[in-house]
């Protein structure tokens, strides 16, 4: 069985219990993006105070995938600035990469904490855009409540 | 909504199939292989491409090998054989589907198909010819399309209304997965041009009353577009007892290759339209200050074709009709009326489309309660089958039910009840992976 190099039991507790899940106030910047392969959604907002991410809120719908690469997200980058998220999200962006190169994985354990877990994803490149959603949201809405800001 | 499969007590019974599934088997390469670490490949994502046999990939060959040539140019000994195959290979098909071959136009596929149509009638609001201006849409002209249909017969329909100002109107769907004809004589009337409509869904499996629909169509002189992409390989088919204007289809979903599909059109329609590409081997006279256009089918047919394909195509059509097109039919309901009891025998399983085998062809789309489509579709790939997941270029359908996505399997000439077997089983393996049950 492949199935549990991907479904690592991290995704799965993130999917059933997802962290900071729902619409809240106040943000800044809200978006809205979908998967059009597989009709996968997420609306996200972000929160700022100064330069550091405040909160993050999301509803969504879609696979185990991208519903726990969300929540995983939601505790990577609450308190970071918003430099520091983006950053982050290249470690990310490279981990999706590694077709399954688990070397990769271990350089960025320190990065990236439970996101890491994703490493067995990025040997199925179907569903790396269902890992990558939540981050190209987050990506979107900050550039947009940073520029909102300055 | 939705509605659950209960057929309490039927149980799930293999009566003997009609197609020798062993024999089928070992004309398809790929059904060879393995797939995901060793496992036998269970392809039940025929409604999405087939696989091919080897006679198709012996006939494009054959082409490349001994007469490749353009047709329709040159004179020499191998664009006189290439002509030639490349049109018999149109009367092949033409007959396929009871259709002359001055009626069959190659395309690239039913996409194609139809987005020629839907140029060709916006096309004709310009067109110089008078006689090429009878179809011409229009500002006060409707378009009527169904809320099941695949992309490929909505989004050109779509744009047709954008460019000419015309008006989408469309049919809606009952909640067991069939179109809803109460309003079809209001929705359908005086100022409908064209009516588009899928004769076999590629999402929920219904086959649709097109009598019905193609009687009123007519009845207030609109034009109907059938698409057969999900119906021409699955049962037999007759343009003239259909009765539509034009009915479009894949080689590709009909063991044929990629990149060749077929517009099937009225003569006398087609030698109405203008064109929609233009280019070589599509003219009578060409001058600077302007042209005039081939008779059909070669008016639609600009540029050097996809001739290795056509005659690939052709070796499909004999090879289903050597398998006989009404046991290619009875087999997909057999197999149909199977997956549809060992569905029902699984607790959670919910089939999006019609719940019995009445009007109905060999798609079944469905939701696994707790699991996504998705993940559905991971556990099954890891023990081999691959079945389609997602919305199926159908948004509007998945939306209607309420479900973000489905899984879906299609049944086609090599699959036998080992498969239907295997998928039951791999999605009770995902019920027991999710821990659902």
């Amino acid at each position: 069985m492949q199935l549990e190099n991907m479904y690592q039991e991290i995704i799965l507790d993130h999917y059933r219990n997802p962290h900071g899940r729902g619409l809240r106030e106040p943000f800044e910047a809200e978006v809205h993006h979908v998967n059009p392969t597989c009709g996968d959604e997420v609306t996200l907002r972000v929160h700022l105070e100064g330069d550091t991410i405040a909160d993050v809120s999301y509803e969504g719908m879609g696979c185990s995938i991208s519903q726990a690469s969300v929540s995983a997200m939601y505790d990577l980058v609450i308190g970071k600035t918003v430099p520091q998220a983006l950053e982050t999200g290249e470690h990310f962006m490279t981990l999706m990469q590694a077709k399954g190169d688990l070397s990769v994985a271990e350089k960025l354990e320190d990065e990236l904490e439970d996101a890491v877990a994703f490493a067995g994803v990025s040997k199925y490149p179907a569903r790396i855009k269902c890992a990558l959603m939540s981050w190209m949201a987050l990506k979107d809405a900050s550039a947009r409540a940073w520029g909102g800001q300055s | 909504m939705t509605q659950t499969v209960s057929r309490p007590g039927t149980g799930a019974h293999q009566t003997p199939l009609p197609l020798d599934v062993g024999a089928i088997r070992a004309d398809f390469p790929i059904l060879s292989r393995t797939v995901r670490d060793g496992k036998r490949l269970v392809y039940l994502d025929s409604g999405a491409t087939s696989q091919k046999p080897r006679q198709v990939l012996d006939a494009e060959r054959w082409f490349y090998e001994n007469i490749n040539a353009a047709p329709h140019r040159g004179a020499h000994q191998l664009a006189e054989q290439a002509t030639g195959a490349y049109e018999a290979a149109r009367v092949t098909i033409g007959a396929f589907i009871g259709a002359p071959e001055n009626e069959i136009v190659f395309t690239r596929n039913s996409t194609e198909a139809i987005n020629l149509v839907a140029y060709a009638l916006s096309n004709a609001v310009t067109a110089k010819e008078p006689e090429l201006r009878t179809y011409a849409v229009g500002q006060g002209d409707e378009i009527v399309v169904t809320e099941m249909e695949h992309h490929a017969n909505l989004l050109p329909w779509q744009q047709l209304c954008e460019r000419t100002g015309a008006t989408l109107r469309w049919l809606g769907l009952t909640d067991d997965g069939r179109l809803d004809l109460a309003d079809l004589t209001t929705v359908v009337n005086e100022r409908t041009k064209l009516v588009a409509v899928t004769q076999q869904s590629n999402i929920l499996g219904t086959i649709n009353p097109l009598d019905e629909i193609i009687a009123r169509a007519h009845e207030v002189g609109a034009l109907v577009l059938v698409d057969g992409a999900q119906s021409v390989p699955h049962q037999p088919i007759d343009v003239a007892e259909i009765g539509a204007d034009f009915l479009v289809f894949s080689g590709h979903k009909m063991l044929g290759p990629t990149g060749v599909g077929v517009l099937w059109g009225r003569y006398d329609v087609l030698d109405a339209l203008p064109p929609f590409l233009t280019g070589g081997s599509m003219i009578e006279v060409v001058r600077m200050e302007g042209s005039t256009f081939a008779a059909p089918p070669q008016r639609f047919e600009a540029g050097v074709p996809m001739t290795a394909q056509v005659i690939g195509l052709a070796a499909a059509v004999e090879y289903l009709q050597a398998l006989g097109m009404d046991k290619v039919e009875a087999h997909e309901k057999a197999l149909t009326g199977y997956a549809l009891d060992k569905l029902a025998e699984i607790p959670g399983v919910t089939v999006i489309g019609p719940p019995d085998t009445v009007a109905r062809g060999g798609a079944i789309s469905f939701t696994v309660e707790g699991i996504h489509p998705h993940d559905v579709g991971q556990v099954l790939d890891d023990r081999g089958i691959a079945v389609r997941v997602g919305h199926h270029c159908a948004w509007p359908v998945v939306r209607r039910y309420g479900v973000p996505a489905t899984t879906r399997a299609t049944f086609y000439v090599h699959t036998g009840y080992d498969d239907i077997d295997a998928l039951a089983d791999g999605i009770r393996a995902a019920q027991k992976f999710f821990g659902t049950v």
